[in-house]
C-alpha cells in the first residue's frame, strides 16, 4: 500500500434546503393570494369551457364548415321550433370581414403610431411630450360607443371622400375596385375607426420600447456624425423592431375583438367581401351583437360557437403579441 | 506609414494665439515628430452647466495635432464633461448649457450655422463602454459611420481593412468580418469601436476612459493602438489610471474640483507632470495622496 | 489672483432667431403655395389643403436643408417633418371627438336630465327636455360599483401574488392577465350568458352585467396595482420581515398602506375601463327605461344602453339624446382619467 496518496479535494457539500415552518397566518395569506392569483387562469378556462359547452352541438354538427362556409340559416318549422338538421351555420364571411377590418386598422395605425412614438421619444421637448402623452393615453380611455358614434356621424363623410379618391386612383387594384357606388359603411370606414381606436395602444408600446434604446448606442451613432434620422434608422429601429411587431399584433387583437364601434359604422352583410371600399362587410363580434336580439335557441348556440372562435383567435393573437413584446424588452436587439 | 499625408490641410495651420499662462506647457514644447502639424483643437474659456449647476469652469487648453493628451483627475472633476464639449456631445443632456469657444482649424464649432454632424465627423469619440451596434456585422460596424453620414467611398474593402489594421484588430477578425459585433470580446469590441470612429477619417479622436471596462490584456492592446494612431491625429484621452496616462500620453492635464465646478489645475509634458508638477495639488494627486 | 467673472450660460445648439425666421418662412411659403395649388387644381376640401400643405412643406424643407447642409441633413429634415405630422394626425381625432361631443351634445343638456328617467318619455320626443338620464346614471353607478366589489379584491390579490409571493406561477399569471386584457367585451358577455344566465338565473339583471364587466376590469386593476406595488422599495418589505413580522402583517401594514394612492389609481382606471363598455351590458342587463335599484332583478338602464337605444331609434331627436348621453359619459371618463393622473403622480417619463 503506497503511503503517499494525493488526497482528492472533498466534494462540494449538498446545498442545504432552506426551509421554514410558516406561521398559520402566512399559510392562509399565501393560500388566499395564490387563489386570487390563479383567478385569471380560472376565468379564462371557464370562458373556454362554457362557450364550448354551449356551442359544442353546433361545432359538432357543422364541423369545419362552421369556419369555411358562409351560410347562416336557422331553419324553423311552422311552430317556430328550430330544426337542427336543416340549419346551417358558417361564419367564414364574418371571420374574413374581421380580418379585413383589423388589417386595414393595423395598416393605418402602425405607421402613425410608430412615427408618433418616435416624435415623443426623440423629438418632442419635454413640455410638449407631457401633453401629447396625456392626450394619447386619454384616447385609450374613450369608450368604444363614443368612437362608434363619432365614426358614424363625423368621420364617415370624410372617410367616404377618401374612399372615393382611393377608388379613383387605385381602382385598378382589386381590393379598391367597386361594382356599385356604395361607399358608406364599408370595411374601409370601419378600419379607419378601428385604426384610431388602436393608435393609443400601439403608440404606447412603441414609445416604451423606443425609450429603452440603449443610450450608449444612441451616443455612438451621434458621435459618428449621424443625423437624428440616421441614428433612428441605425440604432432605434433595429432595437425596437420586434417590439413594434408585437405592438402591432396587440393592436390587431384589439381591432378583431371590437364590437360596438364596428357595429355602428359597418353595414353588416352576410357575404364574403374583399372589396374594402364597398359598403358591405362583417365582423364576428358585431355579428353576434346583431343576431343576438332575435336569435332562436339554436342560433344562440351557434353564436356561442362563434364567440368561442373569436375568443380563441384573439387569445392566440394577443398571447403571441405578448410573447414578442416581452422578449424584445430583454434581448436588447 | 503614410498617415501623415491624410490631413494635408493641417500642415498649413498657424500657431495659436497664446493664452497667457494657462496653456503654457502646450506651447512650450512640442512632442518630437509633431512639429509640422500645429494645433488641432483649441478650447477657450469653456464653462459647462447642468441646469443651474456650474460643472466646469473656465478651461482653456490647446491640443496639438499628432500628440496624445491625457486628462486626469478624480471622479467628478469635470474631465468627461469637458471632453464632451469638444464634439458637442454635451448638448444631449436636456438641461445642459455652456460658454466659451472650441476652435477646430480656427473656426468655432459652436458658431451659429455650423452643422453639428460635420463637427462630429471631424472629432470622433470612443466611449467608456464598448458599444458596437449589435444588429450589424463587424464589417458593417466599421463602415456604419459612412452609412450614417451618407459618405461615399471608392473602395470599401480597402477602407475596412485599413481601419481595422490601424485599430490593431485586422488579424483577429479578418476571417469573420460577417460575424456580429457582439461576438467579440470586450477589448476587441472597443478596438472595433475605434476602427468605426476611424472610418470617417476624423482629425481628432476623443476617448472617454476607453479602458475602464477592459481587462489588463485588452487595455494593453488598446494602448498600443493609441500609440500607433497618435502620429496621424490628435488624441484626447480621459483616464482614471495614472499609469495609463504616463504610458500613452505626450501631455497631461490635471483637473480638480474642490466640491464646486471642476477646473484645470495644471497642464504640461507628461513626464513633467508626473516628475516635477508645479502645483502641490497635482503633486498630491499623482503621488497617490488622494483621488 | 483676480477672480475671473463667470460668463452667462448659453445654449448655442438651440435654433437661432435666423433659423426660426427661416422655418417660419418655409411654413408660410408652403401654406401660400398649398392655397394656390388647391385654387388652380382639382384638389378640394380640407384634405386637399392639408395634403397639399404637407407635401409642399416637406419638399421645400427638404430642398432648403439639402441645399444648405447636404443630403443626409435634408433627409433628416424630411423625416423630422413627417414625424411631426404624425403626431398631428394622432391627436386630431381626439380634438375632433371632443368638439363633436360637446357641440352635438350640449343641446340636450337640461336640469331635469338628472332628475327624470325615460319611463314616461320617448327617445323620439322632439322636446329634448322630456325625460332624462337619472335611471342611466344610477344604473351605471350600481353596475360599475358591483363590478368593482367583485374585481377589486381579485385584481389586487393577483397583483400581490405577482409582487409579494413570486411563486412559480408568477410568470404564467402575468402572461394570463395580459391575455385576459385582450378578451373582447362581447366574449365576456357571452360567457356570462353561457355560464350564469342560461343555466342558472334564466333572466336578465344588472348583476350579470356586473359580472361581465368585472372580467374586463380585473386585468386593468391587476396590472396597474402590480406596477404600483413594484414601486414599493424592497427594503421596506425586508425591514418588516426583519422585525419579525409575518409576511401577511408586512403586506397588510406596510406594503399596502404605502401603495394606497396607487391602488386607488388602479381602481379608477378599472372603473374608467368599463364605464362606457356597451356590448356586454346590452347583452345582459336588458337596458330598462325606468329607475331600478335592485341589481338582481329585472332590466336596468345604464349610460351605454341609453346611448345605444337612443342611437338605435334613429330620429333626429333620439340621436341628439344619444350625443347628450355621450357628453355625460365623456365628462365622467375625463374626470376619472384626470383623477387617476392626479393620484398616480404623473407617470409620464
Amino acid at each position: 500500500m503506497s503511503s503517499v496518496q494525493v488526497s482528492e479535494r472533498p466534494a462540494l457539500p449538498e446545498k442545504r434546503q432552506l426551509t421554514t415552518k410558516p406561521r398559520f397566518s402566512d399559510k392562509v395569506f399565501r393560500g388566499v393570494v395564490t387563489g386570487g392569483g390563479l383567478s385569471s387562469l380560472l376565468i379564462l378556462g371557464m370562458i373556454f369551457i362554457f362557450l364550448l359547452y354551449q356551442g359544442f352541438s353546433i361545432l359538432h354538427s357543422q364541423g369545419l364548415h362552421f369556419i369555411t362556409t358562409s351560410d347562416w340559416n336557422a331553419a324553423v318549422d311552422d311552430n317556430n321550433v328550430p330544426i337542427p338538421s336543416q340549419s346551417h351555420f358558417g361564419i367564414a364571411a364574418m371571420l374574413i370581414g374581421t380580418l379585413v377590418c383589423a388589417t386595414i386598422a393595423v395598416a393605418i395605425a402602425v405607421p402613425i403610431s410608430v412615427f408618433t412614438a418616435l416624435f415623443l421619444t426623440f423629438y418632442a421637448p419635454s413640455s410638449v411630450k407631457k401633453i401629447m402623452v396625456t392626450l394619447v393615453d386619454l384616447m385609450a380611455a374613450f369608450p368604444s360607443i363614443l368612437y362608434g358614434l363619432w365614426g358614424f356621424f363625423v368621420l364617415m363623410p370624410s372617410a367616404v371622400y377618401w374612399a372615393k379618391l382611393l377608388n379613383k386612383f387605385f381602382g385598378w387594384i382589386p381590393f379598391f375596385s367597386m361594382q356599385a357606388p356604395v361607399f358608406d359603411r364599408s370595411p374601409f370606414v370601419a378600419g379607419v375607426v378601428l385604426s384610431i381606436m388602436i393608435i393609443p395602444i400601439v403608440t404606447s408600446i412603441a414609445r416604451e420600447i423606443f425609450g429603452q434604446t440603449p443610450l450608449d448606442r444612441i451616443q455612438a451613432a451621434y458621435a459618428l456624425g449621424s443625423t437624428r434620422w440616421g441614428m433612428i434608422r441605425a440604432v432605434a429601429f433595429p432595437y425596437a423592431r420586434s417590439g413594434i411587431v408585437g405592438g402591432a399584433m396587440l393592436g390587431l387583437g384589439r381591432a378583431m375583438g371590437e364590437t360596438v364601434a364596428v357595429y355602428t359604422v359597418l353595414n353588416i352583410v352576410y357575404q364574403i367581401n374583399w372589396h374594402v371600399l364597398l359598403g358591405a362587410g362583417g365582423n364576428v363580434a358585431s355579428m353576434i351583437l346583431m343576431k343576438f336580439g332575435e336569435a332562436t335557441p339554436l342560433e344562440i348556440k351557434a353564436l356561442m360557437a362563434a364567440g368561442l372562435i373569436l375568443f380563441l383567435v384573439t387569445l392566440i393573437v394577443n398571447s403571441l403579441a405578448d410573447v414578442i413584446v416581452s422578449k424584445s424588452g430583454k434581448s436588447g436587439r | 506609414m503614410t498617415d501623415e499625408s491624410e490631413n494635408p490641410e493641417m500642415e498649413t495651420h498657424v500657431q495659436p494665439s497664446s493664452l497667457a499662462g494657462i496653456a503654457s506647457a502646450a506651447e512650450a514644447k512640442k512632442a518630437p515628430g509633431s512639429s509640422a502639424l500645429g494645433v488641432g483643437l483649441e478650447a477657450r474659456n469653456i464653462h459647462a452647466w447642468f441646469g443651474d449647476k456650474l460643472a466646469l469652469r473656465d478651461v482653456s487648453l490647446d491640443f496639438w495635432a499628432g500628440t496624445v493628451t491625457a486628462l486626469i483627475g478624480p471622479s467628478g472633476c469635470g474631465k468627461s464633461t469637458f471632453i464632451r464639449t469638444l464634439n458637442r456631445m454635451h448638448e444631449f443632456i436636456p438641461t445642459a448649457a455652456m460658454a466659451g469657444e472650441v476652435l477646430l482649424n480656427g473656426t468655432d464649432i459652436y458658431a451659429p450655422g455650423v452643422d453639428v454632424t460635420q463637427i462630429r465627423l471631424k472629432v470622433g469619440m470612443v466611449f467608456q463602454k464598448p458599444n458596437p451596434f449589435p444588429s450589424m456585422t463587424i464589417a458593417e460596424n466599421v463602415l456604419a459611420g459612412l452609412k450614417l453620414a451618407n459618405l461615399k467611398v471608392e473602395n470599401k474593402d480597402d477602407l475596412l481593412q485599413e481601419c481595422l489594421e490601424r485599430a490593431g484588430l485586422w488579424n483577429e477578425v479578418k476571417d469573420r468580418l460577417n460575424a456580429h459585433g457582439g461576438s467579440l470580446s470586450g477589448g476587441q469590441q472597443q478596438r472595433l469601436c475605434i476602427a468605426r470612429s476611424l472610418a470617417v477619417r476624423p482629425q481628432v479622436l476623443l476617448m472617454d476612459e476607453p479602458c475602464s471596462a477592459l481587462d489588463p490584456g485588452s487595455t494593453l492592446k488598446v494602448e498600443e493602438t493609441i500609440s500607433h494612431l497618435s502620429s496621424s491625429m490628435t488624441i484626447i484621452i480621459v483616464t482614471h489610471n495614472m499609469q495609463q496616462a504616463a504610458r500613452v500620453s505626450d501631455y497631461t492635464a490635471f483637473f480638480l474640483s474642490d466640491g464646486g465646478p471642476g477646473e484645470l489645475v495644471e497642464v504640461g509634458h507628461t513626464n513633467e507632470i508626473f516628475s516635477r508638477p508645479k502645483d502641490t495639488r497635482t503633486e498630491n494627486y499623482v503621488t497617490g495622496r488622494f483621488g | 489672483m483676480s477672480t475671473i467673472s463667470i460668463p452667462k450660460p448659453q445654449k448655442p445648439w438651440k435654433a437661432t432667431p435666423r433659423q426660426r425666421v427661416e422655418t417660419g418662412g418655409i411654413l408660410l411659403v408652403s401654406l401660400l403655395l398649398a392655397i394656390l395649388l388647391v385654387a388652380v387644381s382639382p384638389l378640394k376640401g380640407k384634405l386637399g389643403y392639408v395634403g397639399a400643405f404637407v407635401v409642399i412643406y416637406l419638399i421645400i424643407d427638404y430642398a432648403v436643408v439639402r441645399f444648405n447642409h447636404g443630403k443626409s441633413a435634408g433627409v433628416d429634415a424630411f423625416f423630422r417633418g413627417l414625424v411631426t405630422m404624425a403626431i398631428g394626425v394622432a391627436v386630431l381625432p381626439i380634438i375632433s371627438i371632443i368638439t363633436a361631443v360637446v357641440v352635438r351634445g350640449y343641446k340636450g343638456l337640461h336640469l331635469s336630465l338628472f332628475t327624470t328617467d325615460m319611463q314616461n318619455a320617448a327617445f323620439t320626443d322632439e322636446n329634448l327636455s322630456a325625460g332624462g338620464l337619472k335611471h342611466a346614471i344610477i344604473g351605471s353607478i350600481l353596475i360599475v360599483a358591483t363590478a368593482l366589489v367583485i374585481s377589486l379584491p381579485i385584481g389586487i390579490l393577483t397583483a400581490i401574488y405577482m409582487t409579494e409571493i413570486r411563486g412559480r406561477f408568477t410568470r404564467p399569471i402575468k402572461f394570463l392577465v395580459q391575455s385576459m386584457s385582450g378578451v373582447p367585451s362581447i366574449v365576456a358577455g357571452l360567457f356570462i350568458l353561457a355560464a350564469v344566465v342560461y343555466p342558472l338565473t334564466k333572466f336578465y339583471s344588472s348583476f350579470e352585467g356586473s359580472l361581465a364587466l368585472a372580467i374586463l376590469m380585473i386585468p386593468t386593476i391587476a396590472r396597474t396595482a402590480e406596477e404600483v406595488l413594484l414601486l414599493i422599495p424592497q427594503d421596506l418589505r425586508e425591514s418588516g420581515v426583519a422585525l419579525g413580522g409575518t409576511q401577511w402583517r408586512t403586506v397588510q401594514q406596510i406594503v399596502l398602506p404605502a401603495a394606497r394612492s396607487g391602488l386607488v389609481t388602479a381602481l379608477i382606471l378599472g372603473v374608467a375601463r368599463v364605464a362606457g363598455e356597451t356590448a356586454p351590458v346590452v347583452l345582459l342587463t336588458g337596458g330598462g327605461d325606468g329607475t331600478q335599484w335592485n341589481i338582481f332583478k329585472g332590466p336596468m338602464g345604464t349610460l351605454p344602453t341609453y346611448i345605444w337605444k337612443a342611437f338605435g331609434s334613429g330620429t333626429e331627436a333620439s340621436i341628439s339624446r344619444a350625443w347628450t348621453g355621450i357628453l355625460v359619459l365623456l365628462v365622467i371618463v375625463l374626470v376619472l382619467f384626470g383623477l387617476a393622473r392626479f393620484l398616480g403622480g404623473r407617470k409620464v417619463k
